[in-house]
C-alpha cells in the first residue's frame, strides 16, 4: 500500500511539473503583455517598456525558453514571479486562495453530502414521488451551465428581496465593507453573502451525485448481503445505512476525483459572477490583462488541487473498501 | 459430395427466410419505446428546425440593428424584443444557437473519435505505447481545460472557429479513452480477434475493423453526452469573451449581455438561456435513453 501510494505520488509530481510548464509556455506564447503599455497617451518610450517588461520577466524579445528558465528557477525557490502591476504573485494568490478554498469546501461538503443522501433515499423509495421529482430536477439542473445558474440565482434573489422588501440575499462580494456591529451581525452578513454562491456551486454537484448514488444504491439493494443482514435481525434502517450505503459509496468516491476539476472551473465562474475576490476571479482577470506569471501560478495550483483530490479519493477508496487495503 | 449444392441452397434459403432482427433495429425499437427518448428526440429535432429554418421566417438578420427600437419588449415587429444595441433578439438568438449546435456536434464527434483511437491503440498494443498514451491522457486530465482554451482565445478571432472546435475536442476525450482502453484489453482476447490476428491481419486493420466497431454502443452514447458537454463549455467560454469572437454571436455571449439587463428587460436573458437549457436537456435525454437502449441488462417498462 505504501509503495503504491509513493509511486502514485511521484507520478503526480512529474505530472504537475509538466502541466505547469506547458501552461507557462502556452501563456507566455499566446498572451501579449506588451500591449498593456502600447497605445497609451502620451506614448511610453520603447526602451522604458522593454526595461519594465524585462524586470517582470515578460519581455517577448527575450527567447521563450530563457524566460521559462528564469521563471522555473524562481518557482523552485517558491517565487512565482511578479504580476503585471509589479506585486508578488505568491502573496496575491495566497490571499485569494483562502477565499476560494472557503467557497469550495462549503460547496463541496454540502453538495456531496446532500447529493449522496438524495440519491440513496430516491433509490430506497424507487419510483416513488420523491424519486421521480429528484430525477426530473437533476436532469434540469444538469442542463443549466454554472454561468446561467448563477445569473438565474441572482435574478431570483433580487426578485425575492423586492418581494419581502428587505435585503435577504446579498449578491455581490463576500462581506459588506465597513459593516459596524458585533460578531452576530458580521456572521449574519457573511451568511447572506454566502447562500447564493454556495447554491450555484452545489446544485450541480447534488444533481450529479444523486443520479450516480441512486444507480449504485439500486445495484446494492438487491444484493445477498443486505438480505443476510436483515435476516440476521438487523433493522432495515441499520442494514441500509451500515451495509448498503457504505458499499454504494465506493464508486461515488472514485467519481469525486473526476468531478473536482469541473468544480474548480465552476468556482471560477461563481467567483467572477458574484464578485468574490478569489483565485477564479483572478484567473479571468489575469488572462484579460495578459498576466503570464499569474496564469502559470494558478494553473500550477489547479493541477495540484486536481491531483490532491485524486489522491484523497485513492485513500478514501482504501478506507471504504477492504479489498484495496489488503490486496 | 453427398449433399448436392441445390439442396444446400434450399436449406440456406429456408434459414434466410427467418430473419434475425438486426442490432440496429432492436436498439431503435427500444429507443422509440422509451418516453424519455421520444421527448428528447422531438425536442432536439425542434431545436434544430428552429435554429436552421427559423432565421428565414424572421424579418431581421443577426447583423441588423433597428435604430428605432432599443431594448424594446416583444412586439409584432420584433418577435422576441430587441437588445440595447437595437439587434433583434429572435435573429441573434437563433444565430447563436446555430453556432452552439455546430460547435457542440463537431467537437463531440472529433472528441469521441480521438477517445476511441487512443484508447484502442493503448489497450491493443500495451507496453510502451500504452504507458506513453496513458501518461498523455493523465496529463490532459490535469491541465485546466478552461484556462488553456481561454489563453488561446485570441487565435479564434476572425472566423477561426474551426480551430476552437479542435481545441475544445482535445479536452473531451480523456475519460472515455480510459474506458475504451480497458474494454480493448478484454476484447482482444476474444476468439474473433485472435482468429484475425493468426490469419495475418495487420494490427491497425484489426483495431479499425474489429475492436472499435465492437464498442460502437459505448461510443454512440459518449458522443451524444459529449455534445452537451461541448455546448456547455463553449457557452461558458463565450460568456467571458474567450470563445466565439465578435462580430459573430453565440449563446454564451448573448447570455452574458442579457444577464446585465435581465432584471428590467427579461426578454434579453430568458430566450437565449431558456433555449440553451432546453437544447442541453434534450441532448442529455437522448443520450440517457440511448444508453438504456444499448444495454441488454437494463430494466425497461413493459418487459
Amino acid at each position: 500500500m505504501a509503495g503504491f501510494l509513493l509511486r502514485r505520488l511521484l507520478n503526480y509530481l512529474v505530472l504537475i511539473v509538466v502541466a505547469t510548464s506547458l501552461a507557462y509556455m502556452l501563456a507566455a506564447g499566446a498572451l501579449d503583455p506588451r500591449s498593456n503599455y502600447e497605445g497609451r497617451n502620451p506614448p511610453i518610450p520603447q526602451a522604458v517598456i522593454d526595461a519594465r517588461l524585462t524586470e517582470l520577466n515578460l519581455n517577448d524579445r527575450t527567447p521563450l525558453f530563457d524566460r521559462y528558465l528564469t521563471w522555473a528557477g524562481g518557482v523552485v525557490h517558491g517565487d512565482f514571479g511578479k504580476t503585471v502591476a509589479g506585486g508578488s504573485v505568491g502573496e496575491d494568490l495566497g490571499r485569494r486562495a483562502g477565499v476560494t478554498l472557503r467557497l469550495i469546501t462549503i460547496g463541496l461538503i454540502l453538495g456531496s453530502v446532500a447529493g449522496v443522501f438524495v440519491g440513496a433515499y430516491a433509490a430506497v423509495k424507487q419510483y416513488g414521488v420523491f424519486d421521480r421529482l429528484s430525477t426530473g430536477a437533476s436532469f434540469v439542473v444538469l442542463a443549466v451551465p454554472t454561468v446561467v445558474l448563477a445569473n438565474i440565482l441572482i435574478i431570483a434573489g433580487v426578485w425575492f428581496n423586492g418581494l419581502v422588501g428587505a435585503q435577504v440575499f446579498l449578491v455581490s462580494g463576500e462581506a459588506t465593507p465597513g459593516l459596524q456591529g458585533g460578531f452576530a451581525t458580521q456572521a449574519v452578513d457573511r451568511l447572506q453573502h454566502l447562500i447564493l454562491p454556495t447554491l450555484s456551486l452545489s446544485l450541480g454537484l447534488i444533481a450529479v451525485y444523486s443520479r450516480y448514488q441512486r444507480n449504485m444504491m439500486l445495484d446494492v439493494l438487491g444484493a445477498d448481503f443486505i438480505r443476510t443482514a436483515m435476516a440476521k435481525g438487523l433493522r432495515r434502517r441499520t442494514a441500509l445505512i451500515r451495509h448498503a450505503l457504505r458499499t454504494a459509496l465506493i464508486p461515488a468516491v472514485t467519481y469525486f476525483a473526476f468531478t473536482f476539476g469541473s468544480l474548480l472551473v465552476g468556482t471560477t465562474f461563481t467567483e467572477k459572477i458574484f464578485g468574490w475576490h478569489g483565485m477564479g476571479e483572478q484567473l479571468v482577470n489575469s488572462i484579460s490583462t495578459n498576466d503570464v506569471n499569474t496564469v502559470a501560478a494558478i494553473s500550477c495550483f489547479a493541477a495540484f488541487a486536481v491531483l490532491a483530490a485524486s489522491l484523497a479519493s485513492d485513500v478514501l477508496h482504501a478506507v471504504l473498501d477492504p479489498r484495496v487495503r489488503v490486496g | 459430395m453427398t449433399i448436392s449444392d441445390e439442396e444446400l441452397a434450399e436449406q440456406r434459403a429456408g434459414i434466410d427466410r427467418i430473419k434475425a432482427p438486426s442490432r440496429l433495429r432492436v436498439v431503435a425499437g427500444r429507443f422509440s419505446r422509451s418516453v424519455q427518448g421520444r421527448i428528447g428526440f422531438a425536442l432536439l429535432a425542434l431545436m434544430f428546425l428552429l435554429a436552421f429554418a427559423g432565421p428565414h421566417l424572421g424579418r431581421w438578420t443577426y447583423t441588423d440593428k433597428d435604430f428605432m427600437a432599443f431594448l424594446q419588449p416583444p412586439s409584432a415587429e420584433h418577435w422576441w424584443g430587441t437588445l440595447q444595441t437595437g439587434a433583434d433578439v429572435y435573429a441573434v438568438t437563433l444565430r447563436g444557437m446555430q453556432k452552439s449546435l455546430i460547435v457542440g456536434l463537431l467537437a463531440a464527434v472529433i472528441g469521441t473519435t480521438l477517445a476511441a483511437v487512443v484508447g484502442a491503440f493503448a489497450g491493443y498494443f500495451m507496453g510502451w505505447a500504452d504507458r506513453s498514451l496513458t501518461w498523455i491522457t493523465d496529463l490532459m486530465l490535469v491541465l485546466p481545460a478552461f484556462l488553456i482554451l481561454a489563453i488561446m482565445s485570441p487565435l479564434f478571432a476572425e472566423g477561426q472557429w474551426p480551430l476552437f472546435v479542435l481545441v475544445l475536442a482535445l479536452f473531451l476525450w480523456m475519460v472515455t479513452s480510459k474506458i475504451v482502453r480497458s474494454m480493448t484489453i478484454s476484447l482482444k482476447e476474444r476468439e474473433f480477434i485472435q482468429a484475425a490476428r493468426f490469419m495475418g491481419v495487420s494490427p491497425v486493420r484489426i483495431i479499425f475493423r474489429h475492436v472499435i466497431p465492437n464498442m460502437s454502443s459505448l461510443l454512440a452514447v459518449d458522443a451524444t453526452l459529449n455534445v452537451s458537454a461541448a455546448i456547455l463549455t463553449e457557452t461558458s467560454l463565450s460568456y467571458f469573451g474567450f470563445g466565439i469572437q465578435p462580430p459573430d454571436v453565440s449563446l454564451g455571449s448573448l447570455i452574458a449581455d442579457g444577464a446585465k439587463t435581465a432584471v428590467y428587460a427579461p426578454w434579453t436573458f430568458w430566450f437565449c438561456a431558456g433555449l440553451l437549457i432546453v437544447t442541453v436537456l434534450a441532448v442529455n435525454l437522448v443520450g440517457d435513453s440511448l444508453r438504456d437502449a444499448f444495454d441488454p441488462t437494463a430494466k425497461r417498462a413493459g418487459q
